[in-house]
């Protein structure tokens, strides 16, 4: 099987150059991951801070709960990355089902 | 190359989690797994949605009453940071690193431990100081089968990835094992993504009445 990296004849340059390129992306991680602290933060401050009611609060932080998730999956979990169709098509199937069963039991069942 | 192959920093891939079929077939199996999941989860956070607050009696305590945010917000911070500590496991392991690997992984446990001793302490000092109980009313019922199956797969990927510690410690990286380390930090950050909707949606909501 093909190794998909030793392309250059000289081995140690291509490690170099993938060293390289996973040092950059745990760097994005890192940052990715200062983001969510971030995010969740916000979504706590906004909870003590007596100043909102409850009708901003919720809508605002659960939009913060799905960006923090999106980071989570798209890079933590590299869904970003090719390869990845069959993980996505999963997901958004999951999702789906996962928005109708909520919107059914908070609407129509024991309301 | 064969899967039990001694590999080096020169020959290791630069995906060593999809080389082998049995690796893809894993990687696409347990994505499915995780589509699973999140209907069931959602099942469970529809439940205690439409069961939120719903107490027989009116002494009993309600969620706003239960909740405090300090314990809540250093539970969070513990997972998310050992969400990271997991990022950097697999970050050397691309760069053939299995001692470092190991290590990354190792605080990622002790973190999820500290994590499940603050669940623990949360739901004996809810029963004992609250009476809030799994059968004492249906919201007791939703609220601990949703937070307490959470810490269930928290308690599960611990062993999991303990186990896998344990087990490769004195055989090295290879492209055996790499795909069953990659699954694995996947499930975790899985248990990660499902509790930043339990912290928003049970807790900071709760809070908020």
């Amino acid at each position: 099987m093909a190794n998909g990296q030793l392309n250059s004849g000289n081995p140690r340059v291509d490690i170099e150059y993938r060293r390289k390129k996973n040092a950059e992306e745990m760097k994005h991680q890192v940052i990715t991951f200062a983001l969510m602290i971030f995010l969740t933060l916000i979504a706590f401050v906004a909870v003590a801070y007596e100043g909102f009611t409850g009708w901003f609060i919720v809508p605002f932080i659960l939009l913060l709960a799905v960006v923090q998730v999106i980071f989570q999956l798209f890079y933590f979990m590299h869904m970003s990355h090719d390869g990845h169709e069959a993980p996505k098509l999963f997901m958004y199937t999951g999702v789906l089902i996962a928005f109708v069963t909520i919107l059914c039991y908070t609407t129509i069942i024991w309301w | 190359m064969h899967v039990e192959e001694k590999m080096t920093v020169e020959t290791w891939p630069a995906a060593p989690e999809k080389q082998t079929l049995e690796a893809k077939n894993k990687f696409l199996g347990f994505w499915l797994f995780l589509g699973g999941e999140t209907v069931l989860f959602a099942s469970l956070f529809a439940t205690y949605l439409a069961l939120k607050d719903s107490v027989p009696r009116s002494d009993m305590p309600l969620a706003k009453d239960l909740f405090e945010i300090p314990l809540v917000f250093a539970m969070t911070m513990i997972l998310l940071t050992s969400s990271l500590t997991s990022v950097y496991a697999m970050y050397h392991m691309k760069n053939f690193n299995f001692k470092k690997m190991q290590v990354w992984l190792g605080i990622t446990v002790v973190l999820g431990l500290a994590f499940l001793g603050l669940e623990i302490y949360e739901f004996n000092h809810y029963v004992h100081e609250f009476g809030h109980t799994f059968t004492s009313s249906a919201f007791g019922s939703a609220f601990y089968t949703l937070v307490g199956f959470h810490g269930a797969h928290v308690a599960f990927g611990l062993l999991w990835i303990t186990t896998l510690i344990i087990r490769n410690s004195k055989r090295g990286l290879n492209l055996y094992n790499a795909p069953k380390y990659y699954v694995a930090s996947l499930y975790w950050h899985f248990i990660d993504v499902v509790w930043v909707f339990i912290f928003t949606v049970v807790y900071l909501m709760g809070m908020v009445g």
